[in-house]
């Protein structure tokens, strides 16, 4: 009951300070009026595999919010369209959001060329984005929020590990990715680190395949001749399904994780739970969350989409992982942005976006940093168990911020302090 | 209560014959994973049938600590203490797992294998020599020259003489060093030719020098020789996987000249076919889920050679002689299945495990031929066996052929031509199928897997000559190994490229592919 009066007085003193024209009439009854939001993932071709259970983890996150009395005492009613994998239909899906559905932000997108291709659509009309997913950094624009990892929340920590006696003391790198921008980027970024760190050319082999490939015999039989001698490692940023075949070959050749170990950052339990796992014991990778770290909103957060994934009927794995949970960040702190500001107008909401804090799943209180749109976030690195599930082997002490423009490219000089 | 839990632990090493000293064990309550790694290592040489247990426990994650300390493993019932194997009078209320990271893994796997060494059975002896051969500790080498000396087996004394004389190298002895230069200078192991260069550079003894000089050439030659082989076989390899994707579409579009733009579709449902005999299998008969690859292949042939018979009846059929139709009706039926299985089983790939004869791999003369791929070579030839067969040596077979030489003709002499359609069609498509329940123990098994492999397989048809069985074998094979010798140098991505630029010059000289139709049948 006392729950129901404050949100009455609050929903009353919020529409008080909102004071849109118009708001005179909707000031109790009509302000129920909803707010919409975009749900912008790929539904079919090569991405949905990735995307289907972020788009359903967007829907659950607004259920859950709307049960509890929504956002500003108003429903928030999700616009889900399907931009079918096709880098181009996503700027027309997102400019049809903006300007038909009249959503007040967007939360989507996966791959970094899809980002790229709605970028000028969301600059040109003035809209939200919230981008869930860890990706290549060198980008920043006032009109998307990254709830994802920077390089320096993922790539850089994970190779100082292997580095590390702990991890393994790795002196050969292998750098391994499909062959698109993502990859590239990060592989360069990792490479003057290494260089940096006295790593030699020699000791360092970039390899990348095409979308899609599924025979690995030839690298891996290169990899095998490269890592004679020292130490090795594999930095994965093999993307999508080629995980599986890579992982099969390289448990077939007998490479086990003790002797080289693979980390990747495209592989998390959603991923997995389409793999057998049994021969990738002890392989890493690294995230700013895993299902099985312990704490009461992450009980809550894995029981929640468990519950969704059976009632819905959901094709999806009831597992749970790093970009679902960074979707479940974004769109708290987008709502509790949208309450400060006391409405959903985009400028607003994007100052009261700064330095926003939520107690995330990951079992720290993460904040959205006051000048560069990415989040400050915990780093974790896990090895892969047989049930498909991550042991975390190492984790930062706490929340790092975010570098959106790494240190490690030339030119990035003067863009450190954004 | 935690006082006399305590004091338990403290007396009861004194009691128990077998116990450990609990401060050998401290390391596992820690952060510390090298620390861990250490403890595991010396423990390794202990006599204690305890250190088995521990061991044991390490390796399948029931190791746990309490939060005084006392390392405690579960046994499947009950927690026992580490120390002394004694159980706990006590349920201990929240133990902590001990993490068993890469750096402890590799420990424990070599200590299990020193361990292992001691066992009755010869095979289990091999096994423990072979994981030793990976690494073994310094500290090993007493052990092992000891384990050497009892041996009896051959296959296990050489592995064993090989793990020791890589830690003799060590040794101050000159005999014994020259000794283990020779022994290794036997051997196919990069890794042993990578311990051995560095010590050829510093070495000053000059007798030494040149054994280590002509150990590593020895060893060189075997791995350039070893090299070409492992070239050979994963062009092979790859070369099989073709021709079992392209087997099917040399029916349906080699014979019949159906554009069959469903043909990566019909792969699909035979992985797919594969993914749920393989859950039947594991929920009724799990003691046989091993052999569930064999049951897959009917259930993927009929399926398969099902919805083919379905699609040519309603809708192929009616565009026999309008080949632009037929490519888009066709790419029209690939959508729906592909949204159709989407729509059963999720757009997530799903998994399919290789049986445990599949995993692994038979190491020949250094060259690794994984037994997945074995299987799969084999598999090709025996569904291309099939393919023959039933082409060359079957009524049905002496049918089809007349049918698509010349239908007329054929039709005149009593041929039921639309049924012999049908069924070349479907026996196109149960081909395929078969192809699937193949790809489908070596890639992803998702619903855009047939795509994968279409393009693929229109090459192959193309470039062996329409109509051929013998140049789609040729052309299968021969795009395996060409891309196989590419792909170290060019990578894969210009591999791909690059066997694509020489397929086009190909077929700008010959139109016909490699075995052109020759004669009167060519114009029909």
């Amino acid at each position: 009951m006392t729950n129901r009066r404050q949100f009455i007085q609050s929903v009353g003193a919020l529409a008080g300070m909102a004071a849109v024209p118009g708001s005179v009439k909707m000031a109790f009854g009509a302000s129920k009026e909803p707010i919409k939001v975009g749900i912008l993932h790929s539904l079919s071709g090569t991405m949905a595999i990735s995307e289907t259970a972020l788009k359903n983890t967007a829907l659950m996150t607004i259920d859950s919010i709307n049960a509890k009395g929504g956002v500003l005492g108003r429903p928030i009613v999700p616009v889900v369209v399907d931009p079918a994998s096709n880098w181009p239909l996503f700027a027309e899906k997102a400019r049809q959001l903006i300007t038909q559905d009249k959503v007040s932000a967007v939360f989507g997108c996966w791959t970094s060329v899809s980002r790229k291709s709605v970028l000028p659509v969301f600059e040109e009309l003035n809209s939200l984005l919230y981008y869930p997913v860890q990706y290549e950094g060198e980008e920043l624009s006032k009109n998307v929020f990254y709830t994802g990892a920077a390089p320096n929340q993922q790539a850089i920590p994970a190779t100082e590990y292997l580095m590390s006696k702990e991890g393994g003391s790795a002196k050969k790198f292998v750098l391994l990715g499909t062959d698109y921008v993502y990859p590239r980027t990060t592989n360069k970024i990792l490479r003057a680190f290494l260089k940096s760190k006295g790593v030699s050319e020699a000791n360092i082999m970039e390899e990348y395949t095409p979308f899609g490939h599924s025979d690995y015999q030839t690298i891996i039989a290169k990899i095998k001749k490269f890592s004679a001698g020292a130490k090795t490692c594999v930095i994965s940023t093999i993307n999508g399904d080629s995980n599986v075949p890579f992982y099969k070959e390289l448990g077939n050749q007998g490479i086990k994780a003790t002797d080289i170990p693979v980390v990747a950052f495209s592989v998390a339990e959603q991923e997995l739970a389409g793999i057998d796992t049994k021969p990738l014991v002890g392989h890493l990778a690294a995230w700013n969350y895993f299902e099985t770290i312990k704490n009461p909103q992450n009980a809550a957060f894995v029981k929640m989409w468990k519950d969704y994934v059976q009632a819905k009927k959901l094709k999806d794995a009831p597992v749970t992982d790093d970009p679902m949970e960074a979707t479940w960040i974004g769109i708290h702190m987008w709502k509790q942005a949208v309450e400060k500001a006391g409405s959903p107008d985009v400028d607003k909401v994007r100052k009261a976006m700064y330095g926003q804090t939520f107690k995330a799943p990951c079992g720290f209180t993460v904040k959205m940093d006051e000048t560069n749109h990415h989040l400050h976030k915990p780093v974790f690195i896990g090895e892969i168990r047989a049930d498909g599930q991550f042991n975390t082997v190492w984790k930062t002490k706490g929340p790092i911020r975010a570098q959106p423009w790494s240190p490690y490219i030339p030119g990035n000089e003067g863009k450190q302090k954004l | 209560m935690l006082k006399f839990i305590v004091g338990l632990a403290l007396c009861l090493p004194l009691l128990a014959r077998a116990a450990l000293d609990p401060a050998a064990l401290a390391p596992f309550a820690g952060e510390d994973s090298s620390a861990k790694a250490e403890a595991v290592t010396a423990l390794a040489n202990a006599p204690d049938p305890q250190v088995d247990t521990l061991f044991k426990a390490l390796s399948e994650d029931s190791l746990f600590y309490l939060p005084d300390g006392q390392v405690i493993v579960f046994d499947g019932e009950r927690y026992v203490d580490a120390a002394s194997g004694q159980p706990l009078t006590t349920e201990p209320e929240a133990p902590e797992a001990v993490i068993v990271n890469n750096v402890v893994r590799g420990a424990l796997e070599s200590a299990i294998a020193l361990r292992g060494l001691a066992a009755a059975d010869p095979a289990a002896r091999l096994a423990a020599a072979d994981a030793l051969k990976e690494r073994a500790d310094p500290s090993f080498l007493p052990a092992l020259e000891a384990a050497l000396a009892r041996e009896s087996d051959a296959q296990v004394k050489d592995a064993l003489s090989r793990t020791t004389a890589l830690l003799q190298l060590a040794s101050p002895d000159k005999t014994v060093k020259l000794a283990a230069i020779e022994r290794l200078a036997a051997s196919r192991d990069r890794n042993i030719r990578e311990a051995l260069a560095p010590l050829a550079e510093a070495e000053t003894d000059p007798e030494l020098k040149a054994a280590l000089k002509t150990a590593l050439d020895a060893i060189d030659f075997r791995l350039s020789v070893a090299s070409f082989f492992a070239n050979v076989f994963s062009g092979l390899s790859l070369g099989s996987i073709l021709l079992l994707a392209a087997l099917g579409l040399a029916i349906t579009f080699g014979l019949m000249g159906i554009i069959n733009m469903a043909h990566g579709e019909m792969l699909m449902l035979g992985a797919y076919s594969t993914y749920v005999v393989q859950g039947l299998f594991r929920d009724h008969f799990p003691g046989a889920l091993d052999w569930y690859p064999l049951a897959a292949l009917p259930v993927a042939f009929i399926v398969a050679a099902g919805v083919g018979a379905l699609m040519e009846r309603t809708v192929i059929r009616h565009l026999y002689g309008r080949p632009l139709e037929t490519l888009l009706a066709t790419w029209g039926l690939s959508l729906i299945l592909i949204q159709a299985v989407r729509s059963i089983f999720g757009p997530q790939n799903v998994e399919v495990a290789n049986p445990t004869w599949m995993s692994g791999a038979l190491d020949v003369y250094g060259v690794v031929l994984p037994y997945n791929r074995l299987a799969i070579i084999a598999f090709a030839f025996f569904v291309l066996a099939i393919v023959w067969f039933a082409l060359n040596r079957t009524r049905m077979g002496l049918y089809v052929r007349g049918v698509m030489q010349n239908r007329p003709m054929a039709d005149a002499i009593g041929v039921p031509t639309a049924r012999v359609d049908m069924m070349a069609f479907a026996l196109g498509s149960g081909i395929a199928g078969l192809g699937g329940v193949a790809l489908s123990q070596i890639g992803n098994v998702g619903p855009e897997l047939g795509q994968a492999y279409i393009i693929d397989s229109f090459m192959v048809v193309v470039l062996g000559g329409v109509g051929q069985l013998a140049g789609t074998v040729v052309a299968a094979i021969g795009l395996g190994e060409i891309n196989k010798f590419l792909e170290p140098y060019a990578g894969a991505v210009l591999g791909k490229i690059a066997v694509l630029v020489l397929i086009i010059l190909f077929i700008q000289k010959r139109p016909s592919g490699l075995f052109a139709l020759k004669g009167r049948s060519a114009d029909a």
